[in-house]
């Protein structure tokens, strides 16, 4: 590790526990190194947006391609600017109706057929008792039964029903549990990294130093 | 002596979550100054995807969306690497493109790395399509054909000069995707790779979002998961054993942090205990 390595390294462990401070309490340490990650963000998404949104789809296109009726979306573009002002905000609702109309034709035939009905299919199985599968098979049947029952409101979750919706949130708090942990898995994945990169620049830092 | 133990309960409900990081800081850091070996246990889902690649013929495209930023790479970086090793190891031609803002550092930091270590070239052994905003636009698009989202590649030279892209024209052309995602665009390529074009998919995804996946494993549309940190283990661990990766050149990662997620976990199980014993008895006493 050279001279710029240590230096810049240097600053990303400085940078790394000045964010871990606030876990004792909010400090300027941590809320320098806040600001910083939140405006280098923003700074590094307007440059890429700029390079590999605006400019292809925009100007070459306009001025390079000559292709006119990108005006069209541009204008679109720009109305959308005028919710800045409280005169003029109405023009923008042109430009959101033709976003969300268009958005909302695309995604909403799609998320219907991936999201619920290829989930439903998944969800009707072979069911029987000779095999681990068709356990298996059984034991999704009655969860996703039951966790469906629990979310009926308009019959008291009481007798047969209500041991079904008993079951229900039972499945719902398995789900949760798993959710829960594999959670604490990628936190503590964040936490690794960043005390095994802190241990590996102190060992080099003191190899440089001696 | 019921007061005194009223007390401890009491204590043990009210506990400062600060101990608790302390706690947690002084085991992560002890365990990464003294590591020890953890054996991984590989689950079918993440072996689905190693067995696919290992299927895969030299020659043959293999797509990568890889679509995550920085603060996700502890968890994302390590699968991504061990794939992108298999693949050039195996002479497999590579498709990459990035559908999160602050992704494209990530592919090229990785694509950097290994395309030197396995001498592999731009154009020819891979392709590096960039960033596009909108996932489901350019998704979309790129199931008709890469050259209408992605005229140029990263690097500005045009698809269609570039020798790898000769013969790829759109999802068609690839075997598989395999998206590596941090954020709501494995959602995307989802519905619209999959669900649309009924492209070949599996994902790469954080801890957090795993559960989340597992119903689509079940149904079908995707054919295999990597989960966080331990899902990028399990997949170091076959690459190495596949002869694609050596600990001693440093490229088990994510297999080396499994102990501080060892000792973490079993600290983090010690304090819920602890809680639910202090809920539990400070219930009874009332």
């Amino acid at each position: 590790m050279g001279t710029h390595d240590i230096i810049f390294n240097g600053i990303a462990a400085f940078l790394t526990l000045s964010i871990y401070t606030f876990l004792y309490k909010d400090n300027p340490f941590y809320k320098f190194a806040e600001h910083l990650v939140v405006g280098v963000s923003a700074g590094y998404f307007a440059v890429i947006l700029y390079y590999n949104g605006f400019v292809p789809k925009l100007i070459v296109p306009l001025w390079e391609q000559g292709k006119l009726y990108y005006i069209i979306p541009a204008v679109l573009g720009v109305m959308i600017w005028t919710r800045f002002s409280r005169k003029w905000s109405w023009i923008s609702r042109f430009s959101l109706a033709f976003y969300i109309g268009s958005g909302a034709g695309i995604a909403i035939p799609l998320y219907l057929q991936n999201f619920v009905l290829r989930q439903l299919s998944a969800s009707m199985l072979p069911v029987g008792i000779s095999t681990w599968p068709m356990i298996t098979n059984i034991l999704i049947i009655i969860g996703v039964f039951c966790a469906l029952t629990y979310f009926y409101f308009s019959k008291e979750h009481t007798g047969a029903f209500g041991a079904s919706a008993k079951i229900g949130i039972w499945t719902l708090m398995v789900g949760f549990g798993a959710g829960f942990g594999l959670t604490v898995m990628g936190r503590v994945s964040l936490l690794a990294e960043r005390v095994v990169f802190i241990r590996d620049y102190l060992n080099e830092l003191f190899r440089y130093l001696s | 002596m019921d007061n005194g133990k009223s007390n401890l309960y009491d204590w043990m409900m009210n506990l400062d979550r600060r101990w608790v990081y302390l706690v947690i800081g002084v085991v992560v850091t002890l365990t990464a100054i003294a590591p020890f070996k953890v054996p991984v246990y590989v689950t079918p889902e993440v072996r689905n995807i190693y067995n696919f690649v290992e299927s895969m013929e030299p020659g043959e495209v293999l797509m990568i969306g890889v679509d995550y930023a920085p603060e996700a790479m502890a968890e994302l970086h390590p699968m991504n690497y061990a794939i992108t090793r298999q693949c050039f190891a195996k002479g497999i031609k590579l498709l990459l493109c990035c559908l999160h803002q602050n992704g494209p550092g990530m592919v090229e930091q990785v694509i950097a790395q290994v395309s030197k270590e396995y001498d592999k070239v731009n154009g020819v052994d891979y392709v590096y399509l960039g960033y596009k905003p909108y996932p489901a636009i350019t998704i979309l698009a790129m199931g008709q054909n890469f050259r209408i989202p992605f005229p140029e590649d990263y690097y500005g030279t045009p698809l269609d000069s570039l020798p790898m892209m000769r013969n790829i024209v759109n999802f068609d052309n690839v075997k598989a995707i395999i998206n590596i995602s941090a954020g709501s665009a494995t959602e995307y390529w989802i519905n619209y790779a999959n669900g649309r074009y009924n492209a070949k998919l599996a994902i790469g995804v954080t801890g957090v979002m795993t559960s989340d996946y597992y119903p689509f494993l079940q149904s079908g549309q995707i054919f295999g998961i990597i989960g966080g940190m331990k899902g990028a283990a399990e997949y170091e661990d076959l690459a190495e054993k596949g002869g694609y990766i050596s600990s001693e050149k440093d490229q088990l990662t994510a297999f080396k942090s499994m102990p501080i997620q060892t000792t973490t976990h079993i600290v983090v199980i010690l304090f819920i205990v602890l809680g639910n014993v202090g809920y539990f008895m400070s219930k009874k006493k009332k």
